[in-house]
């Protein structure tokens, strides 16, 4: 168990608010002020009483294991801004002694053990019955994907065959309408790639060539799909998940110290739903794993780690898709800060590592690297605005660059590359990004002198 | 793919890098004709299509880097305490939220206290921790008012950004735009290629530069250029030379009142008459003195040429009566000596105290008022204040709080305070606002108290805090944080929901909030002991 006494920074506190408003409500909470009978555990507990606007003052009280929070304030957002204005404040002051919990708090903290230790019950065997219905489930569901598969086939052939030049004029309907085609035939994964590929004739220059990989890469995931029962069973598994079936086999588990190397959310086109993507990297094992949650509308993702710390828990990797996906199982601990900067690669190697991955999942548009001694090169040098001519990381020794994507998916925006430029004030820094044909996209970055982690924005 | 440029190689002079290229451009050219308009099948071209792809993916190499920028000078003040680093962090976080009206709730409001944060840790002498220096520089890019604070904490790494982002460019303009990179005042050579080639900040951050080195030698750089320098940036240069304006720019001035801007002319006048020795200023007096004296007032009956050459505008605002305004910019430009012999000796409180007729005392005070404040002379700025118990109406000099605040800034630290503080005492807080604004920060005991007090009888008058919202929010930022434990006792007295009284219990909360976090904050910054 970790000591009450190793405290996280603000940064990794405010990391953890599900939005903008409640980060600055957290921080204005974080003072000091409202706070009485605040307090912790030994065994990783926070506690504290917060005057609000009425009469009773609100309870919060953290795990700092989960983190999972509890509080009596009427907010439906998880952490609430009393937990995150607790943390900060603890974060910042810290309580003191290790002390008791006042009952209310040692109530749930008790709750919260007893469940943890309870067996999963729920997982009881299924009967020989429902296997066989959930085996024709799947046999019909394979036919109806089989059948979306083949009227793809066709569209991506009549594309062909009239030419891309017609793209331009012909418009995004077309796509959204064999999209939602690909929904019906219950293929999520196609129907999103199928969006993507309507979207790139407005994307601007050189439009066609990509328009070719995504289309080629498409009717390579077709002829996949169709041919799945023959190919080795990892890379059937990569297809099944592309194509959006949920593989049934229990994957790979691995304990070990994952250090958060980056935590950051999109927004589906529509706004409805938060994807959050967790970044992990097994300090013992070196092994990546993506982790993702997703947030329903107006809800943020429930699932939140502070980048820098390192969790002591088992991550189950999902079959497929270069060993990436996976889900956090058992924590053993409460997370605590890492204290170091992890090691990194140049630019070369990362290329190579994404080369290296295609081999597993020639899908991948991106793998996790951490980059070792690089130097941002903001856009608009040597002529042009910042913004209009890309920006670069250049190895420090050398000649060597990887462009980093300002539009398209999985980019960041400007303001985490300043942050970035800021820290490295022209000299070499270290930092943890997605490096794929589209470039690198920073995520995370080490100050020169700090084994403390800067999210970039 | 069959087609005809490719059969015209030989397979011997190709490359298979080029081979791959060459094949991915045929490719890309087949699919926007469209297979219909080439042989081959749609299906055929995509599975090749897929190859290449991958291939390429696979396959990639890093670029060629492009220029590096240079590398940012080294800052070599103090990174701030951990802790610290962490509030700033927090402060700029909470900097966008929104200020408000009316109820604020009890939390402490982050975004008054930024400036703050920022004034201690310049004086502490830190530099901003990297990480937020591009937070800094749009926070000083919103807020003009922590524009100096911001920058100079952002020291040469803000400006070796603002350099690299267009965004920032407010940077290099104000203040000292160059930090780092001027040249050594002896350096002829490098001042004068500075001063001919500069930027217009780093021109003016060299003129400091030079005259700190040699008054004298300002003017002289000034004078190489004046000529073709744009009538803004000769208003601009003129202005710069107000800090630490001495004799030795006299003649300069003096020159300057011929020039073809009226600006640039009505600066230099002003800048004259705030040099008591100045030609100039013995010329105004002259005047004023002929107009003003024991035996009554008597504006001059015209403007005539010298006095439009020494600055006086000749047309007055509408509703001022034309010799009045003209008396008033005579007797404003006088140095105040001047008044001492004409008055028979007395002092400036006895001046201001004779009757001098009610047609044109009004004018006469406003007038001593803002050559007091000019001038900088404490004796007659309290003079012209007079008592604080007095009504602000009965006082001698202007009834403006405005005009009132500037005087004051011309007291001592603990007169200010004092002052300020008998008339909270004697009128309350609803005309105090500007006053408390000139008063240094934390507030002295006594004006705190003051407040305090003025704020605990208004709440048992029955008033909203609203209504003192602004005194409020002043004290939030510049009560000692000692008052913290008086406040509390305020800020605990039991309450029922709703009411008015439930509200001033949450803005006593939040002041004594607001203290403990000043408190904090100023603790955190303090450099770690030895």
């Amino acid at each position: 168990m970790t000591e009450q006494g190793v405290r996280w920074t603000a940064e990794q506190v405010l990391g953890l608010a599900p939005d903008d408003a409640s980060r600055k409500a957290g921080a204005r909470l974080g003072g000091g002020g409202p706070w009485s009978q605040t307090g912790g555990s030994a065994s990783g507990a926070v506690w504290g009483l917060c005057k609000g606007s009425g009469s009773k003052p609100y309870r919060t009280v953290v795990d700092l294991a989960g983190p999972a929070y509890k509080c009596s304030c009427p907010s439906r957002k998880f952490p609430c801004k009393h937990a995150l204005g607790l943390l900060l404040l603890w974060a910042a002051e810290g309580f003191g002694d290790p002390a008791g919990a006042p009952d209310w708090a040692a109530e749930w903290l008790t709750e919260r053990a007893a469940k943890a230790a309870r067996p999963a019950a729920g997982r009881s065997a299924e009967g020989p019955a429902d296997a066989e219905a959930a085996r024709r489930r799947a046999e019909r569901r394979a036919a109806r994907i089989g059948a979306g598969v083949t009227e793809l086939e066709q569209r991506l052939a009549d594309l062909v065959r009239g030419g891309l030049a017609g793209q331009e004029q012909a418009g995004y309907a077309a796509w959204e309408e064999t999209a939602a085609r690909m929904v019906d035939a219950q293929a999520p994964g196609l129907a999103g790639r199928v969006r993507e590929l309507g979207t790139i004739p407005s994307c601007g220059s050189g439009w066609p060539a990509r328009m070719l990989e995504e289309a080629a890469l498409l009717h390579l995931l077709d002829r996949a799909w169709l041919g799945v029962s023959g190919l080795p069973e990892p890379l059937a598994a990569t297809v099944r998940s592309r194509v959006g079936l949920q593989n049934g086999a229990e994957g790979e588990a691995v304990r070990d110290r994952w250090l958060v190397l980056s935590q950051y959310d999109t927004a589906s086109p529509d706004g409805r739903l938060t994807t959050r993507r967790i970044w992990l990297r097994g300090l013992a094992s070196g092994r990546s794993a993506l982790v993702m949650d997703f947030g329903p509308p107006g809800r943020p993702p429930g699932l939140a780690l502070p980048v820098g710390l390192v969790l002591d828990a088992e991550v189950r990797f999902r079959p497929g898709s270069a060993g990436l996906r996976a889900d956090l199982g058992e924590r053993f601990a409460a997370a605590e800060p890492c204290g170091a900067v992890p090691q990194g690669m140049g630019t070369g190697a990362a290329l190579e590592a994404y080369g290296a991955a295609l081999r597993e999942d020639p899908w991948l548009d991106s793998w996790p690297v951490v980059l070792e001694a690089v130097v941002p090169i903001p856009g608009g040098q040597g002529g042009g605005r910042a913004g209009e001519t890309a920006w670069q990381l250049a190895d420090a020794e050398g000649t060597s660059a990887l462009p980093v994507p300002l539009t398209g998916a999985g980019s960041r925006p400007l303001a985490g590359l300043w942050q970035l430029a800021a820290l490295s004030g022209g000299g070499p820094v270290t930092v943890f990004g997605e490096c794929g044909h589209r470039g690198f996209t920073p995520l995370t970055a080490w100050q020169p002198d700090s084994p403390e982690p800067v999210a970039l924005a | 793919m069959n087609t005809a440029t490719k059969t015209d190689r030989t397979s011997a002079d190709r490359t298979s890098a080029d081979e791959a290229l060459g094949d991915w451009e045929e490719l890309v050219a087949a699919a926007l004709l469209g297979t219909d308009r080439r042989q081959g099948s749609p299906e055929a071209l995509l599975g090749a299509a897929a190859v290449q792809t991958v291939r390429r993916r696979a396959g990639l190499r890093p670029a060629e880097a492009g220029p590096r920028p240079e590398p940012a000078p080294r800052d070599p003040r103090p990174a701030p305490p951990e802790a610290a680093r962490q509030r700033l962090a927090q402060l700029l976080a909470g900097r966008t939220s929104a200020g408000g009206s009316g109820r604020r709730g009890a939390a402490p409001d982050l975004t008054e206290l930024l400036p703050q944060w920022l004034a201690a840790a310049g004086h502490h002498g830190y530099r901003a921790p990297a990480a937020l220096v591009p937070a800094l520089l749009d926070a000083a890019r919103a807020r003009s008012d922590l524009r100096p604070q911001a920058l100079s904490l952002a020291g040469t790494r803000g400006l070796w950004l603002a350099r690299l982002n267009p965004d920032w460019r407010f940077a290099l303009r104000g203040g000292s735009g160059a930090a780092g990179e001027l040249p050594d005042a002896t350096d002829a050579a490098g001042v004068d290629r500075l001063w001919q080639e500069g930027l217009f900040a780093e021109r003016v951050a060299l003129l400091g530069v030079v005259r700190a080195h040699e008054a004298a030698a300002a003017p002289r750089l000034l004078a190489t250029t004046w000529a073709t320098e744009r009538a803004e940036d000769r208003l601009m240069f003129l202005d710069s030379l107000r800090a630490g304006l001495s004799a030795g720019d006299e003649p300069f001035l003096e020159a300057a009142l011929d020039d073809r801007s009226r600006g640039v002319r009505a600066t230099a006048a002003e800048l004259l008459s705030s040099l008591p020795a100045s030609a100039l200023a013995g010329r105004m007096a002259e005047r004023a003195l002929a107009c003003v004296g024991p035996e009554g007032v008597k504006p001059p009956a015209e403007c005539d040429a010298g006095m439009l050459r020494d600055g006086v505008v000749e047309r007055p605002p509408a509703g001022r009566g034309e010799r009045a305004w003209w008396l008033a910019q005579l007797v404003e430009s006088a140095p105040l000596l001047c008044w001492r012999e004409r008055f028979g000796g007395l002092d400036p409180a006895g001046i201001v105290a004779l009757p001098m007729g009610e047609d044109w005392v009004e004018e006469l005070h406003a007038a001593w008022c803002r050559a007091a404040v000019r001038q900088r002379d404490p004796a007659w700025s309290k003079a012209l204040l007079g008592s604080a118990s007095e009504p602000p109406a009965a006082g001698p000099a202007t009834a403006s709080l405005a005009e009132r605040a500037k005087l004051l800034s011309i007291l001592g630290e603990e007169e200010r305070a004092a002052w300020v503080a008998e008339f909270i005492r004697a009128h309350g807080l609803s005309e105090a606002f500007q006053l408390l604004g000139v008063c240094v920060v934390p507030w002295a005991g006594a004006l705190g108290r003051a407040v305090v007090e003025a704020l605990d009888s208004a709440r048992e008058a029955g008033g909203y805090p609203w209504s003192f919202s602004g005194v409020m929010g002043l004290a939030e930022r510049c009560l000692d944080p000692a008052e913290a434990g008086r406040l509390e006792s305020a800020a605990a007295e039991p309450v029922e929901e709703g009411g008015a009284a439930a509200y001033w219990a949450e803005a006593f909360q939040r002041m004594v909030a607001t203290l403990r976090l000043r408190a904090a904050m100023h603790a955190e910054l303090a450099p770690p002991g030895p």
